[in-house]
């Protein structure tokens, strides 16, 4: 394999959420502090008016017509969601050069759910729903974007749960580095599915109200929607103008500790901030925003915060989630996350942590909640944990 | 080259069993090859053997039998490749939503029902919290994971990666398949899958694991050289040339492969492709293939993987997989080529380590 790449730089971004269409969209709300996360319209599940969701308020056939799919044979609304968000990404890159190897690595968790959970009944008794068989998989949505967006290349999907699209954007960078792909669309895509709003609920983590994350009243999770994707690529071909910024560093670490729970003190979640931290070569006086997992569940956050706490001690820098936006989009959120930490850098931003009312008793660190002027961002770490203790963090920079 | 130190395959063949395989290949009439099981007493606590769902067990087991052949106790990173993951407690979970209406649904399958949770049982097991991935994308889920291995290793940062494929049938999900051509009708011998002119192929499983270093030791079995995955390809002649380009680059030519390894599975809507390079690009190769033994899945190359560095070792060729008479040399390099429906395509180049 080649030989070591230098810097990768993020070229292009697109995004469908809760929020809106689009990244312009997303800034508004994220601006105005507007969530999206509301009543379930169009799932259909027995939990509608139960519990609320970041559900994006199209059908399928809407969202089939933004998508403009050639083909809506068989396909399913993750993979609508992804095409939607990866043709803002791209709509400015050149394919035609046959020099810059483009590549697809997508991150998704609850996307083969959805069709199965339509239409198991059918796909059991009768043909009238077989088109659809093939999409019970992983693979099926990165493939659909990949076709209809004209990505011959490499094509891999990651499922890590929660940390799936992170854990995506990761390794589409270490193929850079590596000089095995000069371009990658790295992502994630996630649809909402009775499946998984059912099993969060089971779990007994959904919080029947709007999520609170880090309050010392926090009850649960949103469940939410969405696709985002990024185009990152090496020093070689990224466009001067076309840059948004650099992806400087990314870690991961396992907690082995249990199926779904975090560890309680926190080592986990440092580990991988350390890890990323330690890619970037930047000190964690640096990091001027995190945009934290912080789901809003009474564990999960307790071990993130322990984690920064770790990391960055008791003056930790301002770090807010923005679930209470969008909701937790799953597979997906590591994406989501990762273009609001661009528009933070952008913008110099940082995202209010909506819902904050009480601090947690057990850390002294409280999350932004947006009453700051004149901040400067020039470096964000983005955190994704999932289900099984898989962890990531991402760090994007000033290019 | 990575190099191959401990390897484990469980599968429909007796592969536990150190080399019987080679002499004794068991034969099935059904449409669905499952995995001959250890006896998972000795890998699980009998609570957590209660609680774990099927694949778990397979998945755990195999690594287990892996670290111990290497004689590694803790894995330093794990990467997995799994197609259909743990979608079993999946349908397990959705069925029980249907039933209780949504209401008072227990949680359990839900819990087991992450991907990511074969590689987080590998790594609560060992205690190993480091690296941790795992890949599934169709026939391209184990060929990420290795990829992900060779950039691990080349980083440096750990210093071995179990590298796995787990993957097991599911009762729903090859129903449904079957419903649209995927698997033939039951009745057929495995050890007659290719003169049976028909669509579809046999289902099959398994979980094979390779722990995978710089470095060579006294257990190292062989070296595995690249891999090199393509999809969609408009024609033969585009896969004759990534075949090319990719032997090209290995600084290789078809007549240096000692024996090329295929995925050839019976269905007569694809298996054409093979045939094609084995009368074209491979005729004067050694050819074999494997899918009779292991069946379809989405992760099977882990096991021709297997296969391949057993065979260099032993330095023997099973006959049951041996497709012409070409003479047998010394087995330096297996190329091994796989595709899944003319979509996921790979190439594998397993190379003695000596």
């Amino acid at each position: 394999m080649g030989e070591k790449h230098g810097h990768i730089f993020v070229t292009g971004m697109g995004i469908i959420s809760s929020l809106g269409t689009g990244v312009p969209e997303q800034l508004e709300k994220l601006r105005a502090g507007e969530t999206g996360i509301g009543p379930i319209r169009n799932l259909e599940t027995r939990l509608a008016g139960k519990l609320m969701a970041g559900e994006i308020p199209f059908t399928d056939k809407k969202l089939a017509r933004l998508a403009r799919v050639t083909d809506t044979k068989g396909i399913s609304r993750g993979a609508l969601l992804g095409i939607i968000a990866a043709r803002e990404a791209m709509k400015d890159t050149n394919f035609n050069d046959p020099q810059i190897r483009t590549g697809i690595i997508s991150g998704t968790t609850a996307e083969a759910m959805t069709n199965i959970e339509r239409y198991l009944k059918d796909f059991l008794s009768n043909d009238s729903k077989n088109e659809y068989i093939e999409s019970q998989d992983w693979g099926f949505s990165t493939e659909v974007i990949a076709r209809e967006l004209g990505i011959h290349g490499y094509m891999s999907t990651i499922n890590t749960a929660c940390s799936s699209a992170a854990n995506a954007i990761m390794t589409g960078a270490r193929m850079i580095k590596h000089g095995l792909l000069d371009r990658v669309l790295v992502g994630g895509t996630d649809a909402l599915s009775k499946v998984m709003l059912n099993g969060f609920h089971a779990l007994m983590i959904v919080d029947p109200e709007s999520c609170k994350p880090f309050d010392r009243n926090r009850q649960g999770l949103n469940i939410g929607e969405g696709a985002a994707y990024l185009v990152i690529e090496s020093e070689r071909t990224a466009r001067k103008d076309k840059i948004l910024c650099e992806l400087s560093g990314y870690g991961n670490s396992n907690e082995a500790y249990h199926l779904t729970a975090l560890s309680p003190d926190g080592d986990g979640t440092a580990m991988a901030m350390n890890n990323a931290l330690e890619e970037s070569g930047l000190h964690p006086g640096e990091i001027d925003y995190i945009n934290a997992h912080g789901t809003g569940s009474l564990n999960s956050d307790l071990s993130e915060a322990l984690g920064l706490e770790k990391i960055f001690g008791k003056n930790a820098p301002l770090f807010s989630s923005t679930k209470p936006f969008t909701g937790h989009t799953l597979g997906s959120v590591g994406a989501l996350e990762a273009v609001f930490s661009v528009l933070a850098l952008q913008n110099n931003l940082v995202f209010p942590n909506l819902n904050f009312r009480q601090p947690m008793e057990e850390v002294s660190i409280q999350p932004y909640t947006g009453n700051t002027s004149g901040l400067t961002v020039n470096h964000v770490m983005s955190n994704s944990f999932g289900f099984g203790g898989n962890n990531t963090s991402l760090i994007f920079s000033k290019a | 080259m990575l190099f191959i130190n401990g390897l484990a395959a469980i599968s429909p063949q007796p592969t536990l069993n150190g080399d019987q395989f080679f002499r004794e290949i068991k034969e099935y009439d059904t449409n669905m090859l499952q995995c001959i099981e250890p006896d998972y007493r000795e890998f699980f606590h009998p609570n957590a053997l209660r609680r774990a769902s099927r694949v778990l067990k397979l998945g755990w087991s195999g690594a287990k039998i892996c670290l111990d052949d290497a004689k590694i106790k803790i894995p330093d990173s794990i990467c997995l490749g799994t197609g259909k993951g743990c979608f079993k407690s999946t349908e397990t979970f959705l069925f029980s939503v249907n039933e209780n209406k949504e209401e008072f649904v227990p949680p359990s399958p839900f819990i087991q029902s992450a991907h990511g949770s074969i590689a987080a049982q590998i790594a609560i097991q060992t205690g190993c919290q480091n690296y941790n991935m795992t890949y599934s994308h169709r026939a391209f889920s184990f060929e990420s994971a290795l990829l992900d291995a060779i950039m691990l290793l080349q980083e440096r940062k750990y210093t071995n990666v179990l590298l796995g494929g787990v993957d097991e049938i599911q009762e729903i999900q090859f129903k449904t398949f079957e419903r649209i051509g995927h698997y033939k009708k039951p009745g057929i011998s495995n050890l007659q899958l290719l003169n049976d002119n028909s669509q579809g192929t046999i289902a099959g499983e398994g979980s094979t694991f390779f722990l995978l270093e710089n470095s060579s030791g006294k257990n190292t079995y062989a070296g595995i050289k690249a891999v090199h995955t393509f999809s969609n390809p408009p024609d033969a002649s585009s896969i004759k040339t990534e075949i090319n380009n990719f032997l090209q680059r290995e600084g290789l030519s078809a007549e240096d492969i000692d024996l090329v390894l295929l995925g050839l599975n019976g269905d007569v809507l694809f298996d054409h492709i093979y045939y094609d390079m084995m009368k074209t690009v491979f005729s004067e190769n050694k050819q074999a293939f494997f899918k009779h033994l292991c069946g379809e899945y989405h992760t099977s190359s882990a096991f021709a993987i297997w296969l391949a560095a057993k065979m260099i070792r032993k330095q023997e060729i099973p006959e049951t997989i041996l497709l012409n008479d070409q003479p047998a040399g010394k087995l330096s390099n297996i190329l091994i080529y796989n595709h899944y429906r003319n979509v996921n395509h790979s190439l594998l180049l397993i190379g003695s380590h000596k």
